[in-house]
């Protein structure tokens, strides 16, 4: 009961964040969407970085750890580690100067006046738009599903994606980006703090780490399954898959709701600390998460890969006070409840690149730009709460989507990296690359789907899809590969071949745009000044 | 210095596939897996890398124009009041 307590004043503070945030802001479009552009250092960081946290980082992540060992550390997040500040590095402070000096809000309004190209734009907005939706539908169903968990019953799966869709739609409502960002960085102190808090506790009450782990080395092997030291080191993972996924992090910068974020920064001197910082902040969430989870497989053996996910929930409960399991319930909330910033990237979206980019705003206004924007918040809130209830059942479909989405938005990162970096990069190039990405997206689903029958049981070797061509496609226990690699990486790489090759043998955009994204060196600042007046 | 920062970047990129502790399980300081201590040294890597791409390889130009532009703003802002 004191868990679940915990956790709706957390909902009610959350909530608050929200409403406080409505009475500082104004009611302008960029104030809606972008907080104008004005968030300072310390919650530009924790808001980036809260952004980006799942409840995969949490819960997941020590889930796989206690199947597959440590190196789950190094195959998510010390990639992450260096890919993402990298892509924010190079890409988000070039989207957000550009934002600054031309207006832009989403990545598909830079994309359409960069290369001139209208239907390009709303290609890319539809795929990345569907990309995004599956996301915001497990948010909802995670909302329910924990709340439930933590009330021990009281509260039914319905009622605890309702209160949790409620909430999140009530204070993005209110609050726009200023409220998102607020609660996301109150969401990180949570996690930072009280992660930290926990683990030493686990700890305490275990007698150290020591012996447990000096038990998992020296436990003898069972008569079914590996030998548990495995979890010690990398035995478990291919050295394909290991490498493969370092292509994964690439996507960060192409989520919208990340790319919109890092245009809320007030100065670009703001993104020093964050790119510095995000590292050391991946480190310290996911390394506990990780080495709990490892833990746990000697604490808790046997358990199904579906069970295993809970594990973190297992130890808090069988180790910690209800008063500190409420708040990591709490904080485990703030983590599926990461759906509120993709609800409002999904809004920024509709409203910037469908209802202003076809005369919307210029018709009815600029307060109705925000209306608009609070408006298909309560819609997508509402129907991702619906379909959540309508396939309550088959939340496997869409975990598969956002796997799938992973990939997809790691091939669309070489279309951004030529927008701002390629003079020569051409829209057709980008179109190419967009149906490559999606044309795999495709093909990845079918051939996975397909080969259901024939996929081995977890550490049993890969089988052939096709026999006749060899390695080309094998099935994993829960994936496809192409050589051994995962359908990420030649995503990442076939898209870019297209974005180069199709862009060589297509007409640039005019003299005019390509002076205005790149100005001769030197006249950057007369420009800027230009444009400012 | 675009040279020496870029071939910083790659050599750690290429750190992250450390294949040699692939089978180790030694554990350091007697609790921490060596594969799983290597990782998060890697992490402070990745942070001394970005703060030097911070401090060598800052895009002085846009912090420039973005100063620029501001300014302008406030002057236009002056006029009007």
């Amino acid at each position: 009961m004191i868990p679940a307590v915990i956790v709706f004043i957390y909902l009610a503070v959350v909530l608050y964040i929200g409403i406080f945030a409505f009475r500082k802001g104004t009611n302008s479009g960029e104030d809606f969407f972008l907080a104008s552009r004005s968030l300072g250092p310390a919650v530009f960081l924790l808001s980036l970085f809260g952004t980006n946290m799942t409840a995969f980082a949490i819960l997941g992540s020590s889930g796989l750890a206690y199947r597959v060992g440590i190196g789950v550390f190094g195959l998510m997040a010390s990639s992450s580690a260096i890919i993402i500040p990298l892509s924010i590095f190079f890409i988000g402070t070039r989207l957000w100067w550009l934002g600054k000096r031309f207006g832009h809000m989403t990545q598909v309004q830079y994309l359409r006046d960069r290369w001139e190209c209208g239907g390009i734009g709303t290609f890319i907005f539809a795929i990345t738009a569907a990309m995004l939706v599956p996301y915001i539908i497990i948010g909802v169903m995670g909302g329910g599903q924990t709340l439930a968990a933590i009330s021990k019953g009281l509260v039914s799966y319905e009622v605890g994606g309702l209160i949790v869709a409620v909430v999140v739609m009530s204070y993005v409502f209110f609050g726009g980006m200023r409220g998102t960002a607020w609660v996301n960085a109150f969401q990180t102190i949570l996690f930072l703090s009280f992660g930290a808090v926990a683990f030493f506790l686990i700890a305490q009450q275990l007698g150290g780490f020591d012996r447990i782990m000096q038990d998992l080395l020296h436990a003898p092997k069972p008569p079914k399954g590996p030998p548990p030291a495995q979890l010690l080191s990398r035995e478990r993972i291919p050295p394909a898959e290991f490498l493969s996924y370092m292509f994964i992090p690439l996507s960060s910068i192409m989520f919208p709701h990340i790319a919109i974020m890092c245009m809320t920064a007030e100065k670009i001197g703001h993104f020093k600390k964050t790119v510095i910082l995000y590292p050391l902040c991946i480190a310290a969430i996911w390394l506990p998460s990780i080495f709990l989870g490892v833990i746990a497989a000697s604490q808790f053996p046997g358990l199904t890969p579906g069970e295993s996910d809970s594990v973190i929930i297992r130890l808090l409960t069988a180790f910690t006070g209800p008063v500190v399991s409420g708040i990591l319930g709490a904080g485990i909330m703030a983590c599926v409840m990461a759906s509120d910033s993709q609800i409002l990237a999904l809004s920024t979206m509709f409203t910037e690149d469908v209802f202003t980019y076809y005369g919307g705003t210029k018709r009815f206004g600029d307060k109705a730009q925000a209306w608009a924007g609070r408006t298909f918040v309560v819609i997508i809130a509402l129907t991702a709460y619906v379909i959540a209830l309508m396939l309550k059942n088959n939340a496997s479909i869409f975990e598969l989507a956002i796997r799938f989405a992973f990939s997809g938005f790691s091939a669309l990162a070489p279309v951004m990296l030529a927008a701002l970096f390629w003079k020569r990069s051409t829209k057709w190039g980008a179109l190419a690359a967009s149906v490559w990405t999606t044309g795999c997206v495709f093909a990845t689903w079918y051939l996975l789907n397909m080969s259901t029958g024939i996929a081995p049981k977890p550490g049993q070797p890969p089988v052939p899809i096709f026999p006749g061509l060899g390695d080309m496609f094998l099935r994993t226990f829960n994936n496809v590969t192409v050589y051994g690699y995962l359908p990420v990486m030649p995503m990442v790489i076939g898209s870019a071949f297209w974005m180069v090759l199709v862009s060589l043998v297509t007409p640039t955009p005019s003299q005019k745009t390509l002076d205005r994204y790149f100005p001769p060196k030197g006249e950057q600042l007369s420009e800027a000044s230009a444009s400012a007046s | 210095m675009k040279w020496l920062l870029t071939t910083v970047v790659i050599v750690v990129l290429l750190l992250h596939q450390d294949f040699w502790l692939w089978t180790n399980k030694t554990l350091v300081f007697g609790f921490l897996p060596i594969g799983l201590a290597y990782h998060a040294l890697y992490s402070l890597v990745a942070a001394f890398t970005m703060w030097l791409l911070v401090r060598f390889a800052w895009p002085k130009e846009i912090e420039a124009a973005d100063e620029a532009l501001n300014a302008q703003g406030r002057s236009t802002a002056g006029e009007r009041s």
